[in-house]
């Protein structure tokens, strides 16, 4: 039975990447945030602009009081954590204990495929921040690549655009919604 | 760090993917989709696609190029030509494109960078730079940007660029090497990633680039033939550098 999937939409960016990833998986996507069998929060821009929108869209309300599996993607992870150090400091959803923090060690932003342990397959990663948080799930290169706290899960990386290994991620969590 | 990435550019006219020099004698080498879907099965890290038309007209194809490799390709790409404000990096963003990037019109306003940034990330702004004895070129390397390589990188950084693709405008097509110590003067100026371009002939080549940017570009030494890329992929590894 194909599941049913909710994009968040909340400003400008790219979200079409990761409609499309779904439809290949047969998901039916539906824009009913509250309600779909996985709701997902692409990254769209800065933190501030992005929290504002949500704000907007009443989106923060529904994604904080969703009882089934929600995927956060880039900085819908970041959001969903209690804070950002992004734009001066920004308050985050508060979903996920823990606060992103910009980047300090290496190119910035950390642009390229890593491995993520200890599942072991190389993702797509474009990011200045990242997440200090106690839900950390998986790591790449000591940083935290995914988070898992309730019912959300939060991935730093882009599995939309990490080509096999990626369709193979949000396929786990389609088949776990 | 993320792994070195390896990077076919490809040239799109009119929604096809084209080889020429400069405009002139302009050949068409295959359908930027399946082009495109063959160098990702062959283990491309992400894709450029230059639309070198870049004319008012060419706006609509290009946004459409993007939507239709969006549609197939499932690794990152970036999309550049004539991309000059931020409604222009919107749609080809909002079509599928991870990435735009900019030159000329960055060197003729180069607010338009901060623009960029605003909105998208940085993460989805590469400025594109050809130089030439450490001076800048503009408009296709035709003219004189009139600013220093190293200065103008540092001052993308500063507005928000998210990485820099550096061409070396006098080795572009020689297969002679990337110029290093231009890259690595760069490099050193910055703490951006930086995608080295022109002169790869061999593996050699880009090996000694992947050891001191993040990123090679890659054009004429594929010959627009995907089986190319998996013996550069091989031969690199021989070599020692680690791809994904």
């Amino acid at each position: 039975m194909s599941k049913s999937v909710a994009i968040c939409r909340y400003g400008a960016g790219n979200v079409r990447s990761v409609e499309l990833a779904l439809q290949r998986l047969g998901a039916e996507l539906t824009d009913d945030v509250e309600n779909a069998d996985l709701a997902i929060l692409p990254g769209v821009g800065s933190a501030r602009s992005a929290m504002q929108g949500l704000r907007e869209r009443g989106l923060d309300e529904v994604l904080r009081a969703r009882a089934k599996p929600t995927l956060g993607i880039c900085l819908g992870l970041q959001l969903a954590l209690e804070s950002s150090e992004e734009d001066g400091g920004v308050d985050g959803l508060g979903i996920v204990p823990g606060r992103a923090v910009r980047l300090r060690d290496g190119r910035v932003p950390r642009i390229g495929w890593a491995y993520v342990e200890p599942q072991g397959d190389a993702y797509w990663f474009a990011h200045s921040y990242v997440a200090e948080s106690p839900a950390v799930t998986a790591t790449s290169e000591g940083l935290v690549a995914v988070v898992e706290h309730g019912n959300f899960t939060g991935v730093q990386f882009h599995p939309e655009k990490s080509g096999a290994a990626g369709a193979r991620f949000l396929e786990r969590c389609l088949s776990r919604a | 760090m993320p792994l070195p990435r390896l990077i076919p550019c490809l040239d799109v006219a009119d929604g096809r993917v084209v080889k020429g020099v400069r405009f002139e004698q302009l050949r068409d080498v295959g359908d930027p989709v399946e082009l495109g879907s063959a160098y990702s099965d062959a283990g491309a890290d992400e894709l450029v696609f230059l639309d070198i038309t870049a004319t008012l007209d060419a706006r609509a194809a290009a946004v459409a190029t993007a939507a239709r490799v969006a549609e197939h390709v499932t690794i990152p790409f970036t999309f550049g030509g004539g991309i000059r404000s931020v409604d222009d990096a919107c749609a080809v963003l909002e079509a599928g494109a991870d990435k735009v990037s900019v030159n000329s019109a960055a060197l003729a306003r180069p607010e338009l960078i901060e623009e960029l940034a605003d909105v998208l990330g940085s993460q989805a702004v590469v400025v594109a730079i050809d130089t030439e004895n450490g001076r800048v070129r503009s408009h296709a390397a035709t003219r004189d940007a009139a600013r220093d390589t190293v200065e103008w990188a540092k001052e993308c950084e500063a507005r928000g660029a998210g990485e820099l693709l550096v061409t070396s405008i006098d080795r572009d097509g020689t297969r002679d090497g990337y110029d290093l110590e231009q890259l690595d003067r760069i490099g050193t100026a910055v703490s951006l990633p930086v995608i080295a371009s022109g002169g790869a002939g061999n593996a050699h080549h880009v090996a000694a680039a992947l050891d001191i940017v993040s990123a090679a570009l890659l054009a004429s030494i594929l010959h627009e033939d995907p089986r190319r890329l998996v013996e550069l992929r091989g031969e690199l590894k021989e070599l020692g550098v680690e791809l994904r």
